[in-house]
């Protein structure tokens, strides 16, 4: 099967739901002529004219806002927030509007609102344009909170959420928009629901976004060196979120390690491991650990941008800790 | 305006522009990451206004800051460094090309926020009127920013308090590859001034002569407490929006008619003209500043990277501030 990337998936679903729902548009910062800073939104104003696909003003409250009202009435808007560090000049019209309309006004709203957007650091964007801040919005009642980690995950993820009657944030994580991967040309969906990536018995790691990825490189290593089997469980929707895949996986293997990109202090790896405990307690042979970037600000130089990211290495630690661990409480 | 002031002006603007050329050259060998914003075309601006300001006076700046950091007074080596990520930047290398502040020299900041910085030179502006100091604030932000919420709020609330602030709107033409007549339905964003009940003044913000004149002017209102001022500099932002910025969003035809207004060649003209200078002698000037900002470039790249255990410094300040409280004692029967 022809391979391409998550940028190149997130622009074909773009296309195939333009093509199929004309209540479908699209607007935000130089998405139109430019292609969108988030270059997913190319070659849309060519094929569907600038009446639905539309340049904004740098007005991200507007922007935002326009998407819920338009949504209120019956327009399925796919609205574009170039950083998800900009929902703070948008945030009103996230966690009091959109949020709240449906079940506010006694569920008589429906709001099929998609706010694309990226996430990450890694890339030298600096400070203000490098979070991570799923767990700001996850803790939002009313609002999904989808993060893909590939291709193939974010093209049926992004169908599911322009379907979706409910604000969905689609969060796409910068470093993945050029890694390619297997993707069928005809339309298709994916469910909100967790995808075990990788098999294994030895230990559990749920992970989301880019961070699936750095935990499938260490379960390649653990296996390798040390033949550790880590099974990986990606998340992929944090509201709602669907704990059965996750509970199923770590009853099996008995252990578990949450591990995301954003720093730690109340970021979702605690509802991950508050819901799991919960749950999985009577076969939970070890603490559940948490690997995720320190409680700052992403700083700006290279080193310690590197220093500040969950790797491979902080992953493979985390692990043979946690299975020290369960191995003492067998 | 005499002589040396201008040539004051002039190596300024020089200085900006040789300072960008660099960060072009350093963001083509990839020495600093992701975007770098360039100011080139639009020097007048910050060398014409900040020659007005002492280090007691603020501004507030934006991604494409480092234009109003130099003419500030900042280091050039310390922005090098930072832009490179080094230890000895003004940010410690935790912020970046888009994120330098230099309190000393007044710059509360460059921003990534667009519009972000707005507000604050309010704060800044208050916190002046408040201590009756005869200082003020520059906030500079682009064309674009003019229509964030921010800068509506922040414009009516220094009216209301005629607070000592000139807001700088540096109009480039562009919001990255948004034309300003694509994202604002007037000719002048200088007249949302009147909406506020301030005073609203267009410029040739190519023209160092009249920038520096009309900021004199707005300085002058600001000061006397008669309320903030609005400006209007009309430019061109002559690079891309970054470096590497495809720029399909306009004609190469354009951006060579602004070339033909670039503010360091209007200004070179008129010392030619009018003040008896030859093209040696600009010639000169230009190849001495250049020197200085290639030797600053070579000894920001000659420091060390952060140390990987400041990662987690400089969060919070663990001290609190010496303040003796008092005892109060309410006025009888008032509540
Ligand atoms: C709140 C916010 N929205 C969007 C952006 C992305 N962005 C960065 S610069 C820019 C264009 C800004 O245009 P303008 O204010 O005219 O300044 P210029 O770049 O022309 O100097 C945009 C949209 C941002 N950094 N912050
Ligand atoms: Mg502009």
């Amino acid at each position: 099967m022809r391979k391409i990337s998550m940028r190149e998936a997130v622009n074909e679903a773009l296309h195939i739901a333009f093509n199929s729902d004309s209540n479908v548009f699209t607007m935000g910062e130089d998405i139109a002529v430019y292609g969108g800073q988030l270059r997913c939104s190319y070659d849309l104003l060519d094929n569907f004219g600038p009446e639905r696909v539309r340049d904004t003003p740098i007005s991200e409250m507007a922007i935002v806002g326009a998407g819920v009202g338009a949504s209120m009435i019956g327009k399925r808007p796919v609205v574009e927030l170039s950083y998800i560090d900009f929902i703070g000049t948008s945030f009103d019209q996230i966690l009091n509007q959109a949020a709240k309309m449906r079940y506010m006004y006694g569920g008589h709203v429906n709001m099929p609102l998609v706010i694309r957007t990226q996430c990450g650091a890694g890339l030298g964007n600096g400070a203000q344009h490098s979070q991570s801040l799923e767990a700001i919005l996850a803790h939002i009642p009313g609002i999904r909170v989808v993060m893909p980690s590939n291709a193939y995950d974010a093209k049926g993820l992004l169908l599911h959420a322009i379907r979706d009657n409910n604000p969905v944030v689609f969060i796409e994580h910068k470093a993945l928009y050029k890694v390619k991967c297997e993707v069928p040309e005809e339309p298709y969906e994916i469910e909100y629901t967790p995808d075990v990536k990788r098999t294994g018995k030895d230990l559990t790691i749920v992970t989301y976004s880019a961070m699936v990825n750095r935990s499938l490189e260490a379960a390649e290593l653990l296996q390798k060196e040390h033949g550790i089997e880590v099974e990986v469980v990606d998340v992929r929707a944090l509201e709602p979120l669907d704990m059965e895949p996750i509970i199923r996986s770590v009853k099996k293997t008995n252990c578990a390690v949450i591990v995301h990109e954003a720093c730690e202090k109340g970021g979702f790896g605690g509802e991950l491991i508050a819901q799991i405990q919960q749950h999985t307690f009577k076969s939970l042979k070890a603490p559940i650990l948490r690997v995720a970037a320190p409680n700052v600000p992403v700083p700006f130089a290279v080193n310690l941008e590197m220093s500040y990211l969950p790797d491979k290495t902080k992953i493979t630690k985390a692990v043979m800790t946690c299975l020290e661990n369960k191995k003492a409480n067998a | 305006m005499n002589k040396e002031k201008l040539l004051d002006l002039y190596r300024m603007m020089v200085q900006i522009r040789e300072f960008e050329n660099e960060c072009i050259e350093l963001a083509k060998s990839n020495a600093t990451r992701a975007a770098v914003h360039t100011y080139i075309g639009e020097e007048a601006i910050a060398a014409g206004v900040c020659a007005h300001m002492s280090n007691q006076d603020y501004i507030t700046s934006t991604h494409r800051g480092h234009g109003h950091c130099i003419a500030k007074g900042a280091d050039l080596e310390k922005m090098f460094a930072e832009l490179l990520g080094r230890e000895g930047g003004y940010c410690k290398g935790k912020g970046g090309s888009m994120h330098i502040a230099d309190l000393a020299t007044g710059n509360l900041g460059a921003n990534g926020i667009v519009g972000g910085g707005i507000p604050l030179a309010v704060g800044a502006a208050l916190g002046i009127q408040l201590d009756n100091k005869k200082n003020f604030v520059v906030s500079f932000f682009g064309d674009g920013a003019a229509n964030e919420g921010s800068f509506h709020e922040a414009l009516n609330m220094a009216s209301i308090w005629s607070l000592p602030v000139i807001f700088v709107c540096e109009n480039n033409e562009y919001g990255i590859s948004t034309h300003v007549s694509k994202s604002t339905n007037i000719q002048n964003i200088a007249i949302r001034a009147m909406s506020y009940g301030i005073k609203g003044v267009v410029v040739d913000g190519n023209n160092i002569l009249e920038v520096y004149e009309e900021t004199r002017k707005a300085v002058d209102d600001v000061v006397s407490g008669q309320g903030p001022v609005l400006l209007e500099m009309k430019t061109y932002r002559m690079s891309g929006h970054y470096f590497g910025d495809n720029q399909n969003y306009r004609t190469k035809d354009e951006v060579n008619q602004w070339k033909e207004k670039d503010p360091i060649l209007r200004c070179e003209q008129i010392l030619q003209k009018e003040y008896d200078l030859t093209e040696e002698d600009l010639l000169t000037i230009r190849k001495n500043i250049r020197t200085e900002v290639l030797a600053a470039s070579e000894k920001a790249k000659l420091q060390p990277e952060p140390m990987i255990e400041d990662l987690t410094g400089d969060l919070f300040d663990q001290k609190f501030a010496d303040i003796e409280w008092k005892s109060f004692v309410k006025a009888q029967g008032k509540g």
